[in-house]
């Protein structure tokens, strides 16, 4: 297709390619360029990621948009037109009081969508401080800590997150409170073992010698190595969060209605399942799709940027 | 693999007793660290019960208690004391296993644990037969032949199993195949017309009924039972299966199977006998830490599938905000956890040589 466009703009991409390709690197912005463009190679010959990630873009675009996609107003309840089946007026049908279901999973996007990037948003640094901390120093505090992520650890997340928000008080904050204190034991575990087999490396002991202090060697040398690893968990992490949130939801202890979250939707529909099945099958189809999704995408990263896999 | 030769000791010493030796300091950190662990739990739900905002006066004795019955409650549940004596208290609460009052039911936390327990271990158990019967096979086949169409169902099944919300596939199972379909039963663990028949002897309704020589009833659990154990089987299929495929991948890249090959051995004679053996402890060590994950599955099946087990009883206690029952839960749970792990810890290190 290129071959015959004009030569403006056939040229332009051409040089950026070479420029891409060029066998030694003249900046460290080409440097960085290029590896950036190979990761991206790698992720185009990988179909499942893509659709992953094409599915993660139209539903952040649901989100993001809600306002302009959704059809009806999600609170506006109708009685007359309860429960009726997928229909053109209403594309994903009507639920127990005659509200819009295709706008509400819309506008839910937006509530998964939150929980799982502010869980992630929190769980990552805290797992990544710890972790390459206990790593690093080792000794006492390394014992400590990895203690309390063991301790952390005997729980199911779920049931610790139950436990929590029990306390807490049912909302979506106290759930992200909850997911979070039951999620980053497993990150600060990982990011302890990368650390492990990087503090002997080399380069470590070189900057120990230049005098660095342990904090600057954590902060600004193990840390940015032990982030690809990090990402790709807290990629597949979200699958399980989604999960955990839209359980909380549906035992009543997450989003509160008349909230769109996709579990809380699910539980209030339970009731009229078995005459109207839509009211649950299509809450959970979007709760399967997301998680789906980031379990695709999340698998495709780790091929892309964990060097020790595969 | 050949070991390297281990130089020899300069002071011969006996054996056994150096055996025993290693044995003994890996057995008393393990000991050390479970006991760690367990303190670390007990202050953890200490902290969840007493510290998070939910007063307990208030919520046994409700918002309309005078201020005398308050304070008379406060001093009898030990609030005036100071934190570390409650903790102590509560320490040895624990150890003589004193969980407290449920105050849902009045009884006893640790009575009505062992009252509904029973319920969900039935329901786990078949689960993790259904979960094991099909997820070992799936995961040799898948890689036996890796790359074909069968590996790329077995992890497209696996990836459904991570992906789809228990609860979500619970109601879905129950229009199709009960009220769609009619195959099994509905909710709960038993009909109403059988429930006073069976003497309660195990607790396990399966294992009641058949000791008891009334099938119909028994065809009845079994009927009930059937639809939550393979939804929550699903997901331990997902996490075995995916497991035992990447260990056997692993093993299938030694070369004692390319000798094996080599002397004339079938494929499947290789993979099932031989390499297979090696995989045997490992996978299961996945299958006890599945069957403790199935009991954080069964927390919200239970709820679907009305079933009156441990999930249930947790779930009913949380709404309630019966911190007694929900901590006494948690407690429970984390038990198990670390149990099952120290386990599969012992497994091991008694079946796989490398870990002495």
């Amino acid at each position: 297709m290129s071959a015959d466009m004009p030569s403006d703009t056939a040229s332009q991409p051409a040089s950026l390619r070479a420029w891409l390709h060029a066998p030694v690197p003249t900046s460290p912005f080409q440097a960085r360029a290029q590896q950036l463009w190979l990761k991206l190679l790698r992720l185009t010959g990988n179909p499942p990621a893509l659709l992953g990630l094409a599915i993660l873009l139209v539903i952040a675009m649901m989100a993001v948009f809600a306002p302009l996609i959704a059809t009806h107003d999600i609170y506006a309840q109708d009685l007359a037109t309860r429960l009726q089946p997928p229909s053109a007026a209403h594309w994903l049908g009507t639920d127990e009081l005659g509200r819009d279901v295709f706008s509400r999973i819309v506008y839910g996007a937006r509530i998964t969508l939150t929980i799982a990037g502010l869980t992630a948003l929190i769980v990552a640094p805290i797992g990544l401080l710890v972790g390459t901390t206990s790593g690093y120093l080792g000794g006492w505090v390394d014992i400590v800590l990895m203690r309390v992520v063991d301790i952390f650890l005997a729980f199911p997340s779920l049931v610790l997150a139950l436990a929590f928000v029990a306390a807490l008080g049912p909302g979506i904050q106290n759930a992200i409170i909850a997911i979070s204190l039951a999620a980053w034991p497993p990150i600060a575990r990982l990011a302890r073992a990368e650390t492990l087999s990087i503090r002997s490396s080399d380069y470590i002991a070189a900057v120990r010698l230049q005098g660095a202090s342990s904090l600057r060697i954590i902060l600004s040398h193990v840390v940015p190595m032990c982030l690809p690893s990090v990402v790709v968990r807290t990629t597949l992490n979200m699958a399980s969060i989604i999960l955990t949130a839209a359980g909380l939801g549906f035992l009543g202890l997450g989003a509160q209605p008349p909230s769109p979250e996709w579990g809380a939707m699910l539980s209030s529909g339970r009731e009229f399942v078995l005459t109207s099945w839509w009211i649950a099958a299509i809450p959970g189809c979007a709760i399967l799709l997301t998680s789906l999704a980031f379990n695709l995408f999340g698998d495709g990263l780790r091929d892309i940027l964990d060097p020790h896999h595969g | 693999m050949v070991d390297a030769p281990i130089a020899l000791p300069r002071r011969p010493a006996a054996p056994g007793r150096r055996v025993f030796s290693s044995w003994a300091l890996a057995g008393g950190r393990t000991v050390l660290s479970v006991a760690v662990t367990l303190f670390g739990l007990a202050a953890l739900t200490f902290f969840i019960g007493r510290l998070l905002p939910l007063d307990p006066v208030t919520a046994i004795l409700g918002d309309n208690a005078t201020q005398a019955a308050y304070d008379a409650m406060y001093r009898q549940l030990g609030l005036d004391q100071p934190l570390w004596v409650q903790f102590l208290r509560y320490l040895r609460d624990i150890a003589s296993l004193d969980l407290g009052t449920a105050l849902t039911t009045g009884k006893p936390v640790v009575e009505d644990i062992a009252r509904v327990f029973p319920a969900t271990l039935e329901l786990a158990t078949v689960a993790i037969i259904i979960g094991t019967g099909l997820g070992i096979p799936f995961g040799v086949l898948a890689a036996m032949y890796r790359d074909s169409a069968v590996d790329h169902i077995v992890r497209v099944v696996g990836l459904l199993g991570y992906s789809a919300p228990t609860f979500w596939l619970g109601l879905m199972g129950l229009v199709l195949f009960y009220a769609t379909l009619g195959w099994v039963g509905g909710p709960g663990r038993i009909d109403f017309m059988y429930e006073y028949d069976i003497e309660p002897m195990t607790g396990f309704l399966l294992l009641d009924t058949a000791l008891q020589g009334q099938w119909e009833a028994f065809a009845d659990v079994f009927s009930h039972v059937i639809l939550p154990a393979s939804i929550l089987g699903f997901s331990a299929l997902a996490y075995i299966s995916r497991m035992t495929r990447s260990f056997m991948i692993e093993q299938l890249g030694q070369e004692y199977v390319v000798a094996a090959r080599v002397k004339g051995l079938s494929w499947a004679r290789t993979v099932w006998v031989h390499a297979f053996r090696n995989i045997a402890v490992q996978v299961v060590t996945v299958v006890a830490l599945s069957y403790a994950f199935l009991l954080e599955g069964a927390v919200l099946t239970e709820t679907v599938f009305a079933w009156p087990g441990f999930g249930r009883y947790l779930t009913n206690t949380l709404l309630a905000g019966d911190m007694n029952a929900v901590v006494g839960c948690t407690l429970l749970i984390g038990v198990i956890f670390v149990t099952l792990n120290l386990v599969c810890d012992l497994l091991y290190r008694i079946f796989d040589p490398r870990t002495r």
